[in-house]
């Protein structure tokens, strides 16, 4: 018997804001626990939520780079449950008038076009963080609670867990490009729940779905589906039925485990949040917001790949992080070789950031320095060997690199009235080299440049010293 | 709506709360006779009507993303309030499971 899967997922943004999306409590990543509330996000009787404006216009910048229709009129309502994550005892969120609904994206997988649709999007707070001990107590970190959320619901379109990996590479890209969020899964700041049913081929009814949480990478949401999807065929097979369930991924297995079984669905009791006026969102605004939105990832790779004619690889390469793109491109808008600007930030500027394990926020280099640099190898005032040099100082201190290639002499020695003396006398102290030269022996040439580099510190020009033997030892 | 004692234990297992079966028996009682007397709304002909969301007269009142840190005893106000903590943690008693949420 065939079978066919239908795959749904729900994604979590946090967004990227500098406060919590209804206290002004700041948003960050690490700090210390419970240092980053207020009495709003403790829920102090008498305090009111009031919305952040970022926190639209973040999740506007999602609806708009997925073709999401924005409603004009939203609000929030309460999604009331008991758990020491929350002190108010409800999450405060979007259920009956969402952000945006009707949205799409286009992947590709196995060779073609899909177009998978996005049910709604809509913005929410977070919980705090509960860490569970080992001695019958939990630990719980209000900074998290309060910190916006952008849920992206998609539509039950993907059949395979190939299509669902590549939904959320896609996605990942879209909203990481927005700049909306950071997207990392390993800070919980992108954060995937999936949801599986299998039916027989012909069959139109929807299966039983089994929902699984909190996985860790989008390689164990592919396997968890895999498994899943073979689990359920298996137990139909032999005649069982599937359980409406909650099951969790092991990492160790690679199988899914039951976590627990629904009896019905769960009763959340939503209503309109009566502490917030509803929102209504104006075209003036969505147009102005577009205008702001950030050229998206694969814009970028075209102008990469046909305008600069960079290569593919390091193209995608420069497209890992918005971080990177947008550095690149400041250089070259400050006048670097578009191609010399994409070897260096995928050689010496990412060996830098993992060597040090840093980000390139964290680091003085600026894209001005760096087309600087560049733009004086091209000019033959530097080597490309000074050139490292030089950069370790710019990227470690801020070091304009003109100005610090002056003040230490690292200019580059074309001057042929004095390379041209050095050159003759180099080789009239090694006529074996000569020598070795007429044997056709290339080395020769590389020991020359190596003396007169030696008597320079470095200084030389090679392509101008190379030409230059070449001629006087041809003479000879 | 009737109010049963299935009414209440439900929505007491969905506030973590325990009763007994007088405690049971009141309260059924006495959310029936709440409820009946809003349930005289039902009466009104709201045929049409759209639904009141909000009785405040203003909409979209937003806030700038500015950061506001709490800092010295303001915070610690905060803490006094907590039972038991740990290294700057809330100590709470376990609870694994939780209804379906994140």
């Amino acid at each position: 018997m065939n079978f066919k899967s239908t795959i749904g997922l729900e994604v979590h943004f946090e967004l990227k804001t500098k406060s919590k999306i209804f206290s002004p409590s700041p948003v960050s990543y690490g700090a210390k626990p419970n240092t980053e509330t207020n009495v709003i996000d403790w829920a102090m009787p008498g305090v009111l939520p009031m919305v952040n404006k970022n926190v639209y216009r973040l999740g506007i910048m999602v609806a708009l780079a997925t073709h999401a229709h924005i409603l004009p009129t939203t609000h929030f309502d309460r999604k009331n449950y008991f758990y020491p994550d929350n002190p108010k005892a409800y999450q405060i969120t979007q259920f009956f008038q969402p952000l945006a609904c009707d949205g799409y994206i286009e992947v590709e997988v196995h060779g073609k076009k899909k177009r998978i649709g996005i049910h709604e999007m809509h913005i929410e707070e977070d919980a705090g963080k509960n860490t569970h001990g080992t001695n019958g107590f939990s630990y719980v970190d209000l900074n998290r609670q309060g910190v916006p959320l952008l849920e992206v619901v998609s539509e039950p379109d993907m059949e395979d867990p190939e299509e669902a990996y590549a939904y959320l590479e896609k996605l990942r890209k879209i909203v990481q490009f927005t700049g909306a969020s950071d997207v990392k899964m390993e800070e919980g700041s992108m954060r995937v729940d999936t949801n599986i049913s299998i039916r027989p081929a012909g069959q139109k009814e929807l299966g039983t779905k089994v929902e699984m949480k909190n996985l860790n990478s989008f390689d164990h949401v592919r396997r968890s589906l895999a498994y899943e999807q073979k689990r359920q065929e298996q137990v139909l097979l032999s005649g069982g039925h599937i359980q409406l369930s909650t099951r969790r991924f092991d990492e160790a297995t690679g199988k899914t485990v039951l976590e627990r079984v629904k009896e019905g669905a769960s009763d959340y009791r939503y209503f309109p949040e009566p502490d917030i006026a509803p929102d209504h969102i104006s075209q003036e605004w969505i147009d102005e917001i577009a205008k702001e939105l950030p050229k998206s990832a694969f814009e970028r790779y075209d102008d990469y790949v046909n305008k600069f004619g960079i290569k593919p690889y390091d193209a995608n390469v420069l497209l890992q992080t918005k971080e990177s793109s947008d550095f690149f491109d400041a250089a070259v808008a400050a006048g670097a070789d578009p191609t010399l600007a994409a070897n260096w930030m995928n050689t010496q500027v990412n060996g830098y950031l993992n060597d040090n394990r840093v980000n390139l926020a964290d680091v003085k280099l600026t894209p001005e320095h760096l087309a600087e640099m560049i733009k004086l190898i091209q000019d033959g005032t530097i080597s490309s060997k000074i050139a490292k040099k030089v950069f370790a100082e710019t990227i470690a201190n801020g070091t304009d690199p003109k100005k610090y290639v002056e003040e230490k002499g690292m200019v580059q020695l074309s001057d042929l009235s004095v390379l041209e003396p050095m050159v003759t006398k180099v080789v009239d102290d090694n006529p074996q080299s000569v020598e070795d030269f007429k044997n056709g022996k290339d080395r020769a040439i590389g020991f020359l440049v190596g003396q007169i580099m030696k008597q320079t510190r470095g200084k030389a020009n090679p392509k101008v010293v190379n030409k230059l033997l070449n001629k006087e030892l041809a003479s000879r | 709506m009737e109010i049963t004692e299935d009414t209440v234990k439900h929505v007491a297992t969905l506030s973590r709360l325990e009763f007994s079966d007088d405690e049971i028996g009141k309260f059924t009682e006495q959310m029936g006779s709440i409820i009946n007397m809003a349930s005289q709304l039902q009466e009104v002909d709201t045929e049409g009507v759209e639904e009141t969301v909000q009785v405040v007269d203003r909409d979209t009142v937003f806030r700038e993303d500015k950061p506001e840190h709490w800092q010295g005893e303001d915070r610690e106000t905060l803490m006094e309030n907590v039972p038991e903590k740990a290294n700057g943690f809330i100590k709470v008693p376990v609870i694994i499971e939780k209804d379906d949420n994140e």
